[in-house]
């Protein structure tokens, strides 16, 4: 156990390094967010289509929008692998002994690290656009919490994918074609209960519903959470497990 | 585990096979290289050697057939295999968005280098590669001899029984490959390490092996010391006789899309 651990902080140190040294793909991620709660969120605002309750709609939209930028940068992430891959580095790694599961969990919690900063930044954005946001140290505790682990989810299948396709062509192909579906099948932008059934049984199977479903009681004052935190959290940390055993096992055939 | 023969070889195969589909890319090949030896892989690219050292270095498991690496078995025993062996592979893997110096701690840590120790030998490999004034310089700005002797630092790091360098000069000027083979020699000297290196570079080939073995479409065609190789060919012969004799063909012929591509990219990379 003690090696796991020393192993995975070896990995996330250096993608933090790397991190610091260039955060031009931070700040590029940075620039979506705020199109979605400064423009759609505000003009949708206005229509007052979509019944979000007592919520303001730019108050509804902010934890989707964070949990949409966790999704967009981890899906992604894949691609570095590839890189990694295409250069020699995964070789290199699965040549040592470290074990397979450290490199795996090294890669997701770094992935994890990447989410906190838009999460960040989202909050930035909200304080300025005056959303009424919990400001407690434990619900943004809670929050960061469930923005890592929803970054270690997607940057994993991201992983998988990677692992899968292997080019980095076919990967933008597939990543493309993943991250609106899984964002539109989501509680992100309209509730759960204005969706058509057959719309709501999809989104319950996406673990984006619980990641933002988690976020809307975290982040915002009289937000409302559906399923329960313990359900979310214990959602999401079944899925990251498993996808995490099927990345390991996959990621050995990327050198291959 | 360890058995008689094992205990005498750094690597042994038997019959070690790996199927691609209906290609056979490594067919039935039993080598034997003992401890301290230089041993020379060579082929035209497609000949099988990277997937055998692929398979040695258990990045592969073999479709048939068996290996001992350091005197254990490399499908029962990758684990400890992996602790024994250091590896240069083919394509450039020093992480350009690090300095050499990050590369190596990263190095140590996976090795599990305990943190006194690994700073002495992160000093040692630095100034040992000729390092040491460009270690807190980041990679992507180092030359392609100075990256592939951070590799070789980088490989070493846990002293290794076995290096195994996959195509390792490739794309480098005769300066820096005579520079990274004197380096190979040092350490064979220094630590008795067995080397396997797969090339294409008939001078390297005859200067640094002790041993050769020519694969031909996944088989050893022939396996000899380079001068009992070249003289079997008639006393004016030259390894690029040799080659072309046993490998069936020119040096640099045939080969997969891929393969090309990707020595044409690491051949690029290092500038």
């Amino acid at each position: 156990m003690e090696r796991f651990i020393r192993e995975s902080i070896a990995i996330v140190e250096v993608e933090l390094i790397k991190l610091i040294r260039d955060p031009t793909e931070l700040v590029s991620r940075a620039v979506q967010p705020v199109l979605w709660l400064v423009v759609f969120g505000q003009v949708l605002a206005q229509v007052r289509g979509i019944h979000t309750g007592q919520l303001s709609y730019l108050a509804f939209i902010t934890p989707g929008i964070l949990a949409q930028s966790v999704l967009f940068s981890a899906i992604f992430y894949g691609i570095a692998i590839i890189w990694e891959r295409d250069l020699g580095v995964v070789h290199k790694l699965l040549v040592s002994p470290a074990r397979r599961s450290s490199l795996v969990f090294g890669k997701a919690v770094a992935a994890g690290f990447r989410g906190l900063v838009q999460a960040v930044v989202i909050y930035l954005i909200a304080l300025v656009m005056h959303v009424s946001l919990r400001l407690d140290p434990l619900a943004i505790f809670a929050v960061l919490a469930s923005v890592m682990l929803g970054s270690g989810i997607f940057a994993t299948f991201s992983l998988i994918i990677a692992c899968i396709v292997k080019t980095r062509e076919r990967f933008m192909g597939i990543g493309q074609l993943l991250t609106m579906p899984l964002f539109f099948t989501s509680n992100a932008i309209y509730p759960l209960d204005i969706m058509p059934s057959w719309l709501r049984f999809i989104a319950q199977a996406n673990p984006l519903t619980y990641l933002i479903d988690a976020l809307r009681g975290l982040m915002i004052t009289g937000g409302e959470n559906v399923h329960g935190y313990a359900v979310d959290f214990l959602v999401m940390l079944v899925t990251f497990t498993v996808l995490l055993l099927v990345a390991v096992k996959l990621y050995p055939t990327l050198a291959e | 585990m360890n058995t008689a023969a094992s205990d005498r070889f750094a690597i042994e195969t038997s019959e070690l096979t790996r199927q691609f589909g209906h290609l056979t890319a490594v067919d039935h090949i039993g080598i034997c290289v003992p401890y301290g030896e230089i041993f020379g892989l060579l082929g035209a690219n497609g000949a099988g050697k990277s997937t055998l050292i692929k398979m040695l270095t258990t990045l592969l498991a073999p479709t048939s057939g068996s290996a001992t690496v350091g005197g254990f078995n490399i499908i029962k025993s990758p684990g400890d295999v992996r602790r024994r062996i250091g590896y240069v592979s083919q394509l450039l893997s020093a992480d350009g968005a690090l300095t050499g110096y990050e590369n190596l701690r990263l190095s140590a840590k996976l090795y599990s280098l305990p943190k006194t120790e690994s700073d002495q030998r992160i000093g040692d490999a630095l100034d040992f590669m000729g390092l040491a004034d460009s270690a807190h310089k980041l990679v992507k700005t180092y030359s392609g001899g100075m990256i592939r002797r951070l590799e070789l630092a980088q490989a070493m790091l846990h002293r290794p029984a076995i290096l195994f360098l996959d195509e390792p000069t490739i794309g480098l000027d005769p300066v820096a490959r005579h520079m990274l083979w004197d380096r190979l020699l040092d350490l064979r000297r220094d630590y008795g390490m067995t080397v396997l290196i797969t090339t294409h570079d008939m001078e390297e080939a005859e200067t640094l092996c002790d041993k050769l073995a020519i694969l031909h479409r996944g088989r050893v065609s022939v396996e000899g010391k380079p001068a009992e190789l070249r003289m079997q060919l008639g006393a004016h012969a030259t390894m690029d006789d040799v080659f072309a004799h046993y490998a069936g063909g020119l040096i640099h012929e045939g080969g997969a899309f891929s393969e090309v591509a990707q020595t044409r990219r690491t051949a690029h990379r290092l500038g």
